[in-house]
């Protein structure tokens, strides 16, 4: 199944018949969500309306590290196996988790102000969250970076990989060591400390995400096949086209076609 | 309905959180699309350069 | 062997050894990555009076006494010990009676904690006020923290190693 589907020609046409599913799918769940999270979900017995914010926070919190979880399996693969799909997914998912991350902690400031007394403390959770979000920069800058694309795969990859350690420090912070930030409420063992009318929008609105993040991966993974046959065929009719010019000055031409 | 927007006295709290939220992914969103848009006419361009009908 | 199985070898080393390593300092380094101590911590392990601390636990019901032009002072408890505190400041709005708090300041002499910052803890309980109200009307509620929960950060203070 995965072998069938990492062969970029297969991928373009299954992705291209899943693209508009996913993100009409993701628009019509975020917009459940929002009803439920802004008007129909309950003030909070001690927090009151500035619960709402949770409704974003949490689920930005997932993604957050659940894409990164994808960034590191796709990497292992494309270090390990080759798969050139691999490595796309995983430069195409970054900045998408990148995005989460940042929303996560500015949404947690905009929280932690009225509720604890403050934008920021350098507690375990709040720090090793900001560490994953310099991982997503890192991981984007290095890809970036290189001059050969291949390169700057592998070296992102193993980046990608050695900042998996990051995500059980994430999860198990609060439990860990105390921390300003409170325990789990729904990920944890035992029954989740939340009602279930502020529960409901909290999964619509993961979910909500969730079908975002597929929708935005996969335009981001046609995004960069596209460009990828772009490239290959500047190259050729750069070949093909100019082959005196190329040995008269004895530097290929292939900078300057590129552009 | 003033009352709603009000949000308990956390207004200034709650709106910038889902106003920032929708800012980011909204802009990762027109960013993307805009790419895919000029990979796809880039793409065909190219096609159609390199096999003229 | 095969390339691949080489590199899938290499990468389950090296992903060990990350692991191994990161244990290690984590349980090396643990007691620094300690938030804020808890009152029985900061009598067990005589904290020198300049030095800027922070202290955790519940607000002792009963105990908070407000003054003149914002001043306030309150004792933070740990079901075991408690230190009086006196902050002069605003407070969050989640701070009362009851409630899980950290004090940052220092020590005085007397024993008393001077803070100079105050932050609210909450507890990871989120429910819509009818709810509350009929739980503790069944006798269901526990104060303080949800049943673990009330334990765990002042267990978690009490034994930093971990």
């Amino acid at each position: 199944m995965l072998t069938r589907l990492a062969n970029p020609a297969r991928f373009m046409r299954i992705s291209a018949v899943a693209l508009p599913w996913c993100a009409w799918a993701s628009c019509a769940v975020i917009a459940v969500g929002l009803y439920l999270a802004l008007i129909a979900a309950p003030p909070d017995y001690q927090q009151g309306e500035a619960v709402r914010i949770m409704y974003v926070h949490v689920p930005a919190a997932w993604m957050a590290l659940n894409i990164y979880l994808f960034v590191a399996v796709a990497s292992a693969v494309a270090l390990v196996w080759r798969h050139p799909l691999a490595e796309i997914a995983a430069r195409s998912a970054a900045p998408i988790g990148a995005a989460f991350t940042f929303v996560c902690l500015a949404s947690g400031s905009l929280w932690g102000r009225p509720m604890w007394g403050t934008w920021w403390v350098w507690d375990a959770r709040l720090t090793s969250v900001l560490v994953l979000f310099f991982l997503y920069l890192g991981y984007i800058a290095l890809v970036n970076g290189f001059d050969d694309p291949g390169r700057g795969g592998r070296v992102g990859s193993i980046l990608a990989l050695v900042g998996v350690v990051n995500l059980p420090i994430i999860k198990f912070s609060v439990d860990w060591w105390n921390t300003l930030h409170q325990p789990a409420s729904v990920l944890r063992f035992g029954k989740p400390t939340i009602a279930l009318s502020m529960l409901v929008p909290l999964l619509v609105m993961a979910l909500g995400f969730m079908l975002l993040f597929a929708a935005l991966l996969l335009v981001r993974m046609r995004t960069e096949l596209n460009e990828r046959k772009i490239r290959a065929l500047r190259l050729n009719s750069a070949a093909s086209v100019r082959p005196k010019r190329r040995s008269e000055h004895g530097v290929p031409a292939r900078p300057a076609v590129l552009r | 309905m003033s009352a709603y927007f009000a949000m308990g006295g956390y207004a200034v709290f709650v709106w910038p959180a889902y106003a920032l939220t929708a800012t980011v992914l909204g802009g990762l969103v027109l960013y993307s699309w805009q790419r895919y848009r000029d990979s796809i006419r880039n793409l065909e361009r190219l096609q159609r350069q390199v096999s003229p009908r | 062997m095969t390339r691949k199985q080489q590199r899938l070898g290499l990468l389950a080393l090296g992903m060990t050894a990350l692991g191994g390593a990161t244990a290690l300092v984590l349980t090396a380094f643990s007691s620094n990555l300690v938030f804020f101590y808890s009152p029985s911590d900061l009598k067990a392990q005589a904290i020198s009076a300049d030095r800027r601390v922070r202290i955790g636990g519940l607000v002792e019901d009963g105990s908070v006494k407000r003054g003149a032009d914002s001043r306030v002072a309150f004792r933070i408890t740990d079901g075991k010990t408690d230190v009086a505190v006196v902050y002069h400041g605003i407070l969050p709005d989640l701070f009362r009676e009851g409630q899980g708090v950290v004090a940052e300041g220092k020590l005085e002499p007397g024993g008393a904690f001077d803070a100079s910052t105050i932050l609210a803890k909450h507890d990871e309980r989120y429910m819509p006020r009818e709810v509350v109200d009929a739980l503790k009307k069944s006798g269901h509620w526990q104060e303080g923290g949800a049943s673990e929960a009330a334990a765990a950060p002042l267990n978690a203070a009490a034994t930093p190693v971990r």
